[in-house]
C-alpha cells in the first residue's frame, strides 16, 4: 500500500545551524506512528518543517511527499489547503494554543468553513457534533464561551475537534498530553486512539512518554540529535531495543509491573546542535561506544527483523545471547 | 458589571479629588497671587484688602473646604485678572487646543500603528530597522526642538507654511505635526512590540496549522490580541488631548489651553489654573474609564 506521507532527506537549519540532518520517514494510511526522543532532538521541527510552519529564518531542504505533491516546494496556497485539510496538527499546551479572544464556536467554524465550505447554521451544527464527539459536555451551551472558560484537558479536546474539522488523513499530535495531569492524559490518549479507529485517520504521536506511545502506536521512531536512530514496531522496540539510546530511554523509565529495578538515567545531556560530537552523535553518552564510533556516522539501515537501526555496535539481536560484544553489523549490512 | 462600573467611577472621583487637592496645595505654597498680580510697590493696605476680597486671609483648610464645596456646586471661581468666570475663560480655549490635538491624534493612530504592525510583520528587514530608528528619533527629540526645526524648514527656508499664529488651517499644520511626532514614535514602537509578542504565541501557529491564510491570521487572530496593549497607549493619548499641547502652543503662539495655563500660572490666577487642571484630570480620568471598559470588550479574560 502506498505511503500517505514520505519524508526524504529532510534537513533543517536555523541561522546556518543544522538541527535536522536528513530525516527519512514514512507514514502509511491509517497507521499510528510514535516519534520519541529527548527534548530538542527535532521531533517538532520535523513536522513543522513538513507543513511549512517554521519561521523564515529556517532553511528547509529535502522532500515531503504527500500523494503527488512535494510540500517543501509547494506554493503557500497549496500548503494552506493541506494544513488542517489533509494534515492537521495539535500542540503541547492546549490552553495557549487556542486564541484567547475568539469564541470557541468561531474558531471551530473557521476550520469548517476553510476545509468543508460550511457556514452559518450548517457549520454550527457540525461544530456542535465535533464538540460532542471529543467529549465536551453541554456543547450547545458552551459554544459561545472563550478558551479560558475551559479546563486544559477540555482545551485539548477542542483542539482535537478543530483538527478533525477538516477531516484530515493525518493528525500530528505534538506532545498532546505533556501539559495535562495524569488522569486527563489517559482520557486524551483514549480519545485519540478511539478517533483514529473511528475515522481511519493516520496519527503521528510525538511524545517523551514511552508508555503513552505503547498505548497509542503501532510503530515507533526514535530520534536523537536531528536523526532517526532506530525505527520498528512497538513490539520490537519495547521488547528488544537494539540501539543503546533506545535502550537507555527504557532504562530511564519506571516500571509499573515486574520486579522493582533502579532507574538508570542516560548519562550526560543532549548535545548542542552547534557543537555536535564527531562520528555518532550519541557516542559520548554511550556505554557501548568503540573508537570507531567517534570517526564514522552510522547510516539508518534495515535489519533482518524489519526494524531500521543506525548503530555500529548495536545490542545483540534476540537469541544471540548475553552481553557478547556485537560485531559492527549495523554499518555493513 | 454594575459593581465594576461603580468601582471605576469611585476611583475616578477620588483621582479627580486628589488632583484638585494637589493643585490647591502646590499653588498656595508657591507664591502669593496678591504680590504677583498687584506688583511689588503697592501699600500693605491694598494687599490686605485684596486678600480679604478673594478670601486669601482665611486659614488654608477653610479656603480648601470652601473651594471644594464651590466646585461641587458647580462654581469654579472667578479669574483674579478680570473677574470673569474661570470656567468660561477655560472653555473658550478648548476648541483651539482640540484643533491641534485631534488632528495630531489621528496622525499618531494613522501612521504609528500601521508602521509598527508592518515592522513586526517584517522583522529585521530594512523597513523594520528604519521604523525603529525613526520611532526612537521621534520620541527622543523634545517637541520644542522638533517644532523649531520644522519652523526652520517649512516657514523660514521654504516659506510654505506660517511659523506661528492662529487663523487659517495652514496655521495648524506645523503645530499639529510637532505634537504628533513623539506619539507616532511611541505608538510605532509599542504596536511593533505588541504585535511581535502576539505573532510568537502558540495560537498563531495553531491558526496557520489549520490552514488560515497568513493575511487572515494577521487580521483575524493577531491584531485583535495586539489591540489590548495598543489601546492602553491610545488611551493615554486621548487623555492628553487637552494637556498635550502646552509646549507646542507656546512655541507657535497658539491661543489654546496650554497658553492660558502658562499665563495663569505665572500670574497666580488661582481659579483659572485650578479649573484647567481639573479639566485635564477629568479628561484623563474619563479616557481611562473608557479604556477599562474597552479592555473587557477586547479581551474576554479581563471581563469582571
Ligand atoms: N524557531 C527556532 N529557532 C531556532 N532554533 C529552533 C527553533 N525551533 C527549534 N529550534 C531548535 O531545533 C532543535 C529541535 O527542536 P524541536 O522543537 O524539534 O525539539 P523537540 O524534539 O520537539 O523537543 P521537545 O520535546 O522539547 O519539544 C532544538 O535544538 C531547538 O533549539
Ligand atoms: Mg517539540
Amino acid at each position: 500500500m502506498a505511503n500517505l506521507v514520505e519524508i526524504r532527506d529532510l534537513r533543517v537549519a536555523f541561522d546556518g545551524v543544522p538541527v535536522l540532518h536528513g530525516v527519512d520517514l514514512e507514514v502509511a494510511p491509517g497507521e499510528a506512528l510514535g516519534l520519541v526522543g529527548e527534548s530538542g532532538c527535532g521531533k517538532s521541527v520535523t513536522w513543522l518543517a513538513a507543513l511549512g510552519l517554521l519561521p523564515s529564518k529556517a532553511s528547509v531542504t529535502g522532500r515531503v511527499q504527500l500523494g503527488e505533491t512535494d510540500l517543501t516546494g509547494a506554493p503557500q496556497s497549496a500548503l494552506e489547503t493541506v494544513r488542517g485539510g489533509r494534515i492537521a496538527m495539535i500542540f503541547q499546551d492546549p490552553s495557549s494554543a487556542l486564541n484567547p479572544v475568539l469564541k470557541i464556536g468561531r474558531q471551530l467554524c473557521e476550520a469548517l468553513r476553510l476545509h468543508r465550505g460550511l457556514t452559518g447554521a450548517a457549520a454550527k451544527t457540525e461544530a456542535l457534533r465535533l464538540m460532542d464527539l471529543v467529549g465536551i459536555p453541554d456543547a450547545r451551551g458552551r459554544f459561545r464561551l472563550y478558551p479560558h472558560e475551559f479546563s486544559g484537558g477540555q482545551c485539548q479536546r477542542l483542539m482535537i475537534a478543530m483538527a478533525l474539522a477538516g477531516e484530515p488523513d493525518l493528525l500530528i499530535a505534538d506532545e498532546p498530553t505533556t501539559a495535562l495531569d495524569a488522569t486527563i492524559q489517559a482520557q486524551i490518549l483514549d480519545l485519540l486512539a478511539r478517533l483514529r479507529a473511528e475515522m481511519n485517520m493516520a496519527t503521528v504521536f510525538i511524545s517523551h512518554d514511552l508508555g503513552a506511545v505503547a498505548q497509542v502506536c503501532e510503530r515507533v521512531c526514535v530520534m536523537y540529535a536531528g536523526r532517526i536512530v532506530e525505527q520498528g514496531s512497538v513490539g520490537q522496540l519495547f521488547e528488544h531495543p537494539r540501539h543503546p539510546y533506545t535502550r537507555g530511554l527504557f532504562d530511564a523509565l519506571p516500571r509499573l509491573f515486574g520486579p522493582r529495578t533502579a532507574l538508570v538515567p542516560i548519562p550526560g545531556t543532549v548535545p548542542d546542535p552547534r557543537n555536535l560530537p564527531g562520528g555518532c552523535a550519541f557516542q559520548p553518552r554511550c556505554a557501548h561506544a568503540q573508537p570507531f564510533c567517534q570517526s564514522a556516522l552510522p547510516d539508518l539501515l534495515p535489519q533482518r527483523d524489519g526494524r531500521k537501526l543506525a548503530c555500529a555496535y548495536p545490542l545483540p539481536e534476540r537469541g544471540q545471547g548475553g552481553e557478547r560484544q556485537a560485531a559492527r553489523e549495523g554499518v555493513f549490512q | 458589571m454594575i459593581r465594576f462600573v461603580t468601582i471605576r467611577l469611585l476611583r475616578a472621583v477620588i483621582t479627580v479629588l486628589a488632583v484638585m487637592t494637589f493643585a490647591f496645595v502646590v499653588l498656595r505654597m508657591s507664591g502669593d497671587p496678591a504680590e504677583v498680580l498687584l506688583g511689588p510697590d503697592v501699600p500693605q493696605t491694598v494687599i490686605d484688602a485684596f486678600r480679604k476680597q478673594w478670601g486669601l486671609d482665611a486659614p488654608l483648610w477653610q479656603q480648601y473646604l470652601s473651594y471644594i464645596g464651590a466646585i461641587f456646586s458647580g462654581d469654579f471661581g472667578l479669574s483674579m485678572r478680570d473677574r470673569s468666570p474661570a470656567i468660561q475663560l477655560v472653555m473658550e480655549r478648548v476648541p483651539a487646543t482640540l484643533q491641534l490635538t485631534i488632528p495630531a491624534l489621528l496622525l499618531k493612530l494613522g501612521i504609528g500603528i500601521p508602521a509598527g504592525v508592518y515592522a513586526a510583520l517584517h522583522r529585521d528587514s530594512a523597513v523594520d530597522r528604519g521604523v525603529i530608528f525613526l520611532a526612537i528619533l521621534g520620541f527622543t527629540i523634545p517637541s520644542f526642538v522638533m517644532g523649531l526645526v520644522l519652523v526652520l524648514i517649512f516657514a523660514v527656508t521654504l516659506g510654505v507654511l506660517p511659523s506661528g499664529g492662529f487663523g487659517s488651517w495652514q496655521h495648524a499644520i506645523l503645530p499639529a505635526i510637532t505634537i504628533s511626532i513623539g506619539g507616532i514614535g511611541i505608538l510605532a514602537r509599542f504596536s511593533r512590540s505588541a504585535m511581535t509578542e502576539v505573532l510568537g504565541q502558540p495560537y498563531i501557529r495553531t491558526a496557520s496549522a489549520k490552514g488560515v491564510k497568513w493575511r487572515d491570521v494577521v487580521r483575524g487572530h493577531a491584531l485583535p490580541n495586539a489591540a489590548v496593549p495598543i489601546v492602553t497607549i491610545v488611551g493615554f493619548m486621548v487623555g492628553s488631548l487637552i494637556a498635550g499641547a502646552v509646549v507646542v502652543e507656546t512655541i507657535f503662539s497658539w491661543p489654546g489651553i496650554g497658553r492660558l495655563l502658562i499665563v495663569s500660572v505665572s500670574n497666580r490666577d488661582l481659579a483659572v489654573v485650578q479649573c484647567i487642571l481639573l479639566l485635564i484630570a477629568a479628561v484623563m480620568v474619563v479616557s481611562n474609564l473608557i479604556v477599562d471598559l474597552l479592555y473587557g470588550w477586547l479581551d474576554p479574560r479581563l471581563r469582571a
